[in-house]
């Protein structure tokens, strides 16, 4: 039975909001019973941004994640507030360009994504979300790439082809890495 | 748009919905948790020729709606609870002009400015009537992005065949979540035309719209019409989902977002044997109190769970008059219940209940 209660965290500005919101509606176009969350309180400029998405088989009771089976880290201070969070046994993917490497917990999976620089190396830092959400789902599988390929034009419907190209190459580059 | 499957959140898709429903005039003050209504329609409404207009202030655009309401349009304005009690003035003259209108409050913490956090704490000056004098707004409190829509489309029929005011009461959740939706209308109602609308009187007798009946008995009797109409709604309209009560020996109430996580707390709990049911109120007024005193009675006790201090409860308690225990669960002040809180609170009340103590 699937049920993912996932947080992506990092700094106002990443697209934290854009890929929780690319992994929800790939998950609805997939018949998956899906809520999406963002952060409303009063959050200080340039602070953590984050946001809870939760993709499950069976009605969803809140989409307030309290007790996350997935943190998908983008910076160090998004790090120290929900690495420790993450359920036992879960798992923690991290943007290891910005991160660092060092894992503190024993009890939860790690995938380590140089995201910033594959997104520089595809031509557009700001794609670096959309590498941290593939390799998430390359790793979870609960929707299949097609469908955030598919989402994340679908949301960016209006831009620029280069910029749907790339987000496509990072979705693909990051899923190769999260399936390992 | 089309009609297929969007993910919105629960402001938009009440945005979205209002306008496929007909609404042409919109008015609003910015408040957080309820902004995206209005940026919704600041963009929305001038596509399809209808008005947006963000007024000076929660009093203006209550007033604003009024106006438009008795010119027969479909008029709604939308806060969040400090600017829902400043319209309250408003809602109780349009309730004595006979005006339809809807009112959307997305609950945040209270009392006073609050906070911005998620509540359920205005349910007593929704249901009871915050505004003076003897009247009743028809109250519904959807529980998801699908329920808004579906919601939003009936307000305003609501509000047509019983020129009356309705208002759509969510949170900062319900509000603010993404969830898939299909904006589209489910119900039809033959409403009868507009003949009492302001729309200019030449070769018919004018309209009058108004709230003020000076003489004899002339108040009373125009609040006797009224009465006769909210007897109408209440024996009419009451709609409410119910789950388990053939075998429940524990019944939880609750709406809105905390009816989700009761919903799921009792479908765990029914896996491990317990028997627990649960009625969810999708009208608060007219209020499910029939179903509830059906129900009540010897081997039953109820748990209404609120994000508040115990609000509906009083109404549960009425409508049990007595024939059974009623417990309370809540928290307040903006806070979000959690689903295992919910769900350690009804299978301790079960288990207290089935020890045979005095609950």
């Amino acid at each position: 039975m699937i049920h993912e209660e996932i947080i992506i965290a990092g700094f106002g500005g990443q697209g934290i909001l854009y890929a929780g919101k690319v992994l929800a509606t790939a998950a609805m176009r997939e018949d998956r019973q899906v809520t999406y969350l963002p952060s409303y309180g009063a959050e200080v400029r340039g602070g953590t941004a984050f946001c809870h998405t939760v993709i499950a088989e069976e009605e969803i009771a809140t989409p307030v994640v309290t007790d996350p089976t997935a943190a998908v880290i983008l910076n160090t201070p998004s790090k120290e507030k929900f690495e420790g969070k993450v359920r036992k046994g879960g798992l923690i993917v991290l943007n290891t360009s910005l991160t660092g490497d060092i894992h503190k917990r024993a009890d939860a999976a790690y995938v380590d994504v140089d995201a910033t620089e594959i997104a520089e190396r595809l031509g557009n830092v700001r794609a670096t979300n959309m590498v941290m959400v593939g390799a998430f789902a390359g790793r979870a599988r609960i929707v299949p790439l097609e469908a955030l390929v598919s989402a994340s034009a679908e949301l960016l419907h209006g831009a620029k082809k280069e910029i749907i190209a790339i987000n496509e190459q990072a979705l693909k580059e990051g899923w190769k890495i999260g399936h390992g | 748009m089309t009609t297929q499957k969007v993910l919105m959140c629960g402001n938009e898709v009440l945005a979205e919905a209002a306008v496929r429903a007909g609404c042409r005039c919109y008015f609003g003050y910015p408040i957080t948790p309820q902004n995206e209504i209005s940026a919704y329609m600041s963009k929305r409404m001038p596509e399809i020729g209808g008005v947006f207009i963000q007024a000076e202030s929660e009093l203006a655009a209550i007033n604003m709606v009024f106006g438009a309401s008795a010119v027969g349009v479909r008029a709604m304005t939308s806060s969040s609870s400090p600017g829902v009690s400043l319209k309250q003035e408003g809602i109780s003259y349009i309730a004595g002009a006979e005006l339809p209108a809807v009112i959307v409050n997305v609950m945040r913490g209270g009392p006073g400015l609050g906070n911005i956090g998620p509540a359920q704490s205005d349910y007593f000056q929704a249901v009871k009537g915050g505004g003076h004098g003897d009247y009743h707004q028809i109250v519904l409190a959807p529980y998801s992005a699908q329920e808004v829509s579906d919601i939003t489309f009936l307000s305003f029929d609501l509000a047509d065949q019983y020129r009356m005011p309705v208002m759509i009461l969510t949170d900062g959740v319900i509000g603010q979540m993404m969830e898939p939706a299909v904006i589209e209308k489910k119900e039809v109602r033959n409403l009868l035309p507009k003949d009492w609308a302001l729309t200019g009187c030449r070769g018919r007798k004018p309209n009058v719209v108004k709230s003020l009946y000076l003489g004899d008995k002339v108040l009373e009797r125009h609040n006797l019409k009224l009465q006769e109409r909210y007897r109408q709604v209440a024996a009419h309209e009451v709609r409410y989902d119910a789950y388990h009560l053939d075998d429940a020996e524990l019944i939880v109430v609750a709406y809105g977002i905390c009816a989700r996580l009761c919903k799921s707390a009792m479908n765990d709990l029914r896996a491990k044997g317990m028997r627990i049911g649960m009625i969810r109120p999708v009208t608060l007024w007219p209020f499910p109190s029939r179903i509830i005193s059906q129900v009540a009675g010897t081997g039953k006790s109820f748990l209404t769970v609120e994000m508040s201090f115990g609000q509906m409860v009083e109404d549960v308690r009425l409508a049990v008059n007595g024939k059974s225990g009623v417990h309370f669960y809540g928290r307040g002040g903006g806070e979000m219940l959690t689903r295992e809180e919910v769900l350690k609170e009804m299978e301790r009340l079960y288990a207290q209940l089935r020890g045979g103590k005095n609950v």
